[in-house]
């Protein structure tokens, strides 16, 4: 059962082609099918949150998108145009940054080393050290990353909070466009939590999309536009956050339906086909 | 307000941390510098208090010249593939295969020598045929790195083993192409120059080892190069999935340290003048320790080329030393073993310091 918010005017969509379109991704490993034809459609300046259960797909979903994994069917639109995504420099080059879950930041280099990380600056030969520190101080500045003190202390000895908006910083430092952040939160107290969604907030004001995996509803209903249900590899709705209460989020992610959303939801209607029914 | 629980993580949350950047994470952060910079000016310290021991106890014995200069050229060949390790170390691996190299390096170097001197031997070989030889040197180690780093890093065969394998594969090869018997005909314009000769009051040796050791701090601290060492040293998924060809990558240190073996090679020969078959089983650890107790972290991602120079020199001054004071040198090995083990521990120490952040 696909539960899908009306297309035409739905809270918190804004028109405008969208930046990235997904259609019937579907990701096998051995027997098991993770992904069993999932769409999403994501806009730029909106921020869509991805939830559901543990073991729904949402990771292996973002590393489809990222070219960590190849798909095994379905398709991928970028600016309305067909695109394959077979690497990690694949979608960093059409403007898709990935913040993962298990932090892909090396511990033993600082915060500048960090963020350029694989797209070092050089003169002749040798690193451009000035450049780059100038460069990932004026990111942070620009995001209000304040509580970063030294741009060159090594990442080890920053805080959990810390981490999470060095990773941010040096997802938008490209000329991203798309943002994917899988728990950006899950690790962290409460004002590191607060430090990290603002900042979420922040990309989707500066007009990227940004797509951001959470159990935490509090989290979703705090920085969502959009909520994208997923429970055993099916997007079992996407709805503007205006349209649904926590309650049946949570009845959306474990029993993949929710009778509160079709009675009393102004939007939803059930235009896509059932993938049961298919 | 309902939420899921959520799932544990591998970062621990930060529990004390109310600003997110109080006064704790700049407490922190002091003792996170203090730490990391620890090892490599720490032993140095270590290496000047063994100088000053040694002066203080016999002043002009041992700051003659003849022994800093045989101290020196002792410490050249080992540097020069030490250079090589401290890359290998950085990124979590270890290569045991260096000495085998060194002399395999150093009989394919002669071999070509005597292919291509007029005589039956080499020893009255001119230039020409010395700089093919000394160069077919070098690539035989290239090559054989290279194919080290082919299986440890596409067929993810651990280092260890396939370094293992490869420390007895390149002397039993050395062996098989002198049939055991050490080559002795270097030719002498290069024993005389390159192998004991100097300029000015430099030896060649001590200069060329300096001169690599300069060049690799400047890769390993300032190119792309040093960079990927380090993060893949310290986060080799996180350095693929920022699009680092970390397979590529992990070979071409592996050829490096292959290379610098076969330039070892080359300078072993040209300074005893004869291949050296049986002295270089320990060769890979004498190596691996001097890039230890220079700081170099054998779980990866930290390391220094000054470091290294250090702990190259330690074991070296401390072997002139003992014999000048009249110690046996036998505690030389005592104490470079506890001081290693010291050094390691010390690194844990820092590790574990830092993962609890
Ligand atoms: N590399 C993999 N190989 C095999 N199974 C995997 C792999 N990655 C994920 N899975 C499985 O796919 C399912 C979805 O995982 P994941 O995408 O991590 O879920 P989520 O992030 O929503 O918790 C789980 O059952 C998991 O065990
Ligand atoms: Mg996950």
């Amino acid at each position: 059962m696909t539960q899908t918010a009306s297309d035409t005017a739905p809270a918190g969509a804004p028109s405008g082609t969208p930046l990235l379109q997904l259609e019937g991704i579907r990701k096998r490993f051995g027997a098991v099918e993770v992904l069993r034809g999932v769409d999403l459609t994501l806009r730029s300046g909106q921020v869509t949150a991805l939830v559901g259960d543990n073991g729904a797909g949402k990771s292996t979903l973002i590393k489809a998108v990222a070219g960590i994994y190849t798909i095994d069917d379905g398709r991928m639109l970028w600016e309305g145009r067909h695109v394959t995504v077979h690497n990690p420099k694949d979608a960093a080059a059409l403007g898709i940054e990935v913040v993962y879950q298990d932090l892909a930041l090396a511990d033993n280099l600082d915060v500048v080393q960090n963020m350029f990380l694989g797209r070092e600056r050089r003169r002749g030969l040798l690193l451009d050290e000035d450049s780059m520190e100038k460069s990932a101080g004026e990111t942070l500045a620009s995001l209000q990353v304040t509580t970063v003190r030294s741009v060159r202390q090594p990442v080890a000895s920053l805080s959990g909070g810390q981490r999470q908006s060095v990773a941010v910083a040096k997802a938008v430092m490209w000329n991203s466009k798309l943002v994917i952040l899988d728990e950006p939160t899950a690790a962290l107290g409460v004002s590191q939590t607060r430090q990290v969604l603002d900042l979420v907030k922040r990309l989707g004001e500066r007009g990227l999309a940004v797509l951001i995996v959470s159990h935490n509803l509090n989290d979703v209903f705090e920085v969502a536009d959009r909520i994208a249900v997923l429970r055993l590899g099916e997007m079992v709705a996407d709805v503007a956050r205006g349209d649904v209460d926590s309650q049946s989020v949570v009845e959306l992610m474990t029993t993949g339906r929710s009778d509160r959303l079709t009675a009393d939801g102004p939007a939803p209607t059930s235009s896509a086909a059932s993938r049961e029914d298919a | 307000m309902i939420t899921t629980p959520s799932t544990p993580s591998a970062t621990a949350p930060d529990p004390g941390a109310t600003g997110g950047g109080g006064s704790r994470p700049g407490l922190a952060r002091l003792r996170g510098r203090v730490f990391s910079s620890s090892s490599p000016a720490w032993i140095f310290l270590v290496l000047v208090v063994i100088v000053a021991v040694f002066s203080v106890i016999k002043p002009h014995q041992f700051l003659s010249s003849f022994d800093i200069k045989s101290i020196f050229i002792n410490a050249s060949v080992d540097l020069v593939m030490a250079v090589g390790m401290t890359f290998v170390i950085v990124t979590a691996g270890i290569d045991l295969s260096v000495g085998s190299v060194l002399v395999f390096s150093g009989v394919v170097a002669v071999k070509v020598m005597e292919a291509l001197a007029s005589g039956a031997t080499a020893v009255s070989a001119g230039w020409g045929v010395i700089l093919v030889g000394l160069l077919a040197g070098m690539a035989a180690g290239a090559a054989w790195g290279v194919a080290q780093g082919a299986v440890i890093a596409k067929a993810k065969v651990p280092p260890f083993i396939v370094t293992l394998g490869g420390f007895g594969a390149a002397l039993g090869l050395s062996q098989v192409l002198t049939n055991g018997v050490d080559a002795s005909d270097v030719p002498a314009k290069l024993g005389n120059t390159i192998g004991n000769g100097s300029l000015g009051p430099f030896p060649w040796l001590v200069i060329i080892a300096l001169v690599v050791a300069v060049i690799g701090a400047g890769v390993l601290q300032s190119t792309r190069f040093g960079r990927y060492t380090f993060a893949i040293g310290s986060n080799a998924e996180g350095a693929r999935r920022t699009g680092i060809n970390v397979d590529r990558h992990l070979l071409k240190v592996y050829a490096v340290v292959g290379l610098l073996s076969g330039l070892a090679g080359d300078l072993s020969l040209a300074h005893f003048t004869t291949t050296t078959l049986a002295s270089h089983n320990n060769d890979n650890l004498t190596v691996i320790t001097a890039v230890i107790l220079g700081g170099t972290s054998l779980f990866g991602g930290v390391g220094s080329m000054f470091g290294t120079v250090v702990g190259v020199l330690i074991p070296v001054v401390l072997d002139a030393g003992l014999v000048i004071v009249g110690v046996q040198t036998f505690w030389q090995g005592v104490a470079v073993g506890v001081v290693l083990v010291l050094a390691v521990y010390a690194d844990q120490l820092r590790r574990k310091n830092n993962s609890r952040r």
